[in-house]
């Protein structure tokens, strides 16, 4: 699946690194980086990452 | 197990919605909400959407229509019967229920005096208020009075400085952003102050004034703020009277009296989520806490709408996330973790520019809290830290 983070959204809350610190990771200057291509078996971890970002910033392209 | 009800269709409701879902629960599923909307967030409606930035269409929350739920959207529940199982809805139909979820929600308390119904006074809590407010701001008002310099008072404040428009902003407390304790509040109140806005801090506000339209407001130390808007921002009220001519035990500040697992102590079938619950927390040493915020009530539904659809309520979890809030002023992002008021001490341990953080202590040393502006990544590891002290406890 693919990832996908609306940086126009992202206010770095950080709440996706916890669900799914294998693909949400916040930088040194507080910008999110993620993995684009994330592996089907991490789906409900990414959802769960979808459903705790206040800013609604997070989507999967099947 | 036949029914589930959620009573709620914010946040908190929609995730305990979509956790029942997930966790199984096959057969009947019903959301009520008071609103004639489907569930969105609100933290835009003090900042992106009054500014003009964001529609109200931007706030409603995706995937609302994937939830395999009938949605009863536009009349409040008014009572529940608990021999009989069902809740009756102000539109006069009642619904029968095996599990009952509380989720709903608060409101902005009121202007208790004379004036509140004053043309040009405004409160903050739905899309609708925002909407108000946003039009009356665009309508070329030059003056605008806070009542109140907590989250929604200090993030109105910062929205509408940026349109221009003169910003009063008056607190009983000699800070703003109480939560936060003196020290940081001093920094937001150097902030607004550096932003133009007239900060009256440590003084009561005796009266609204006008006859038709609200025209200033009446201070205690004697002053009037004169102003054509007026948003009264003194915080929110949980929506739980309607619960206790049905016994359900609610606290001296209207909170449902909640276990660790979000169940009422009053009955095994009713649990709650969001700004209603009471419940033990750990990092608070087991003492009773309610948090308003965000990110507690989506944490909240999903331990709920697992915990309903459990039938031992021995088998059921607890929720010990430390609570996570934050609050966006001008270019500054503050975020807290953890109960920063609990700590006897709050020490800065690092600062660089814009840039701080802080850690709130116990008495004996424990860390109980941290407070960072713009660095998410350094509240992220606290929040790492509390979450496993919380887990331990």
């Amino acid at each position: 699946m693919k990832v996908r983070v609306d940086m126009n959204l992202c206010q770095s809350h950080g709440e996706c690194v916890f669900p799914a610190p294998d693909v949400f990771e916040l930088g040194d200057d507080d910008v999110l980086r993620w993995k684009e291509d994330v592996d089907e078996s991490r789906r409900a971890a990414v959802e769960e990452a979808v459903n705790a970002c206040p800013m609604m910033a997070i989507s999967i392209d099947e | 197990m036949e029914r589930v009800v959620v009573i709620g269709a914010s946040l908190a409701g929609l995730r305990a919605a979509q956790a029942v879902r997930a966790a199984g629960h096959e057969s009947s599923l019903v959301v009520v909400g008071d609103e004639r909307r489907l569930p969105y967030t609100r933290p835009p409606l003090s900042k992106q959407l009054l500014a003009g930035e964001q529609t109200s269409d931007d706030c409603a929350f995706p995937g609302t229509d994937a939830v395999a739920c009938e949605w009863r959207l536009g009349s409040p529940a008014v009572a529940v019967d608990r021999e009989r199982k069902s809740v009756a809805l102000a539109a006069g139909d009642a619904i029968p229920y095996d599990r009952l979820i509380v989720a709903t929600g608060s409101r902005a308390r009121a202007w208790p005096g004379d004036g509140a119904a004053l043309r040009g006074v405004h409160t903050l809590r739905a899309v609708e208020d925002a909407l108000a407010l946003r039009a009356a701001l665009t309508a070329g008002p030059q003056r605008l009075a806070i009542v109140g310099a907590g989250f929604i008072g200090c993030e109105v404040a910062a929205t509408t400085r940026k349109r221009g428009i003169d910003v009063t902003l008056i607190d009983v407390a000699p800070q703003p952003m109480v939560p936060l304790g003196p020290e940081l509040g001093a920094r937001c109140a150097e902030l607004h102050m550096g932003h133009g806005v007239d900060l009256r801090l440590g003084t009561g506000v005796t009266g609204l004034r006008g006859t038709d339209a609200v025209e200033g407001v009446d201070l205690a130390d004697g002053t009037t703020v004169d102003a054509e808007l007026v948003l009264v921002a003194l915080g929110a009220l949980p929506n739980t009277e309607w619960l206790s001519a049905a016994g359900i035990a609610l606290d001296e500040r209207g909170g449902i009296v909640c276990d660790a697992t979000l169940t009422s102590v009053s009955d095994a079938d009713v649990l709650a989520a969001g700004d209603v619950v009471s419940w033990p927390h750990p990092l608070a040493d087991g003492a009773a806490v309610r948090v308003e915020h965000w990110t507690t009530a989506a944490e909240h539904g999903g331990v709920a709408g697992r915990n309903a659809v459990v039938d031992d309520p021995a088998e059921r979890a607890a929720h010990v996330h430390p609570p996570y809030f934050w609050s966006d002023q001008y270019d500054i992002k503050i975020q807290a973790v953890g109960f920063p008021a609990l700590g006897t001490r709050l020490e800065i341990v690092d600062e660089d520019g814009p840039r701080l953080v802080a850690e709130a202590r116990d008495a004996s040393g424990r860390l109980v809290g941290a407070i960072t502006f713009n660095n998410a990544k350094r509240l992220a590891a606290y929040r790492r830290q509390l979450a496993t002290e919380a887990v331990a406890a």
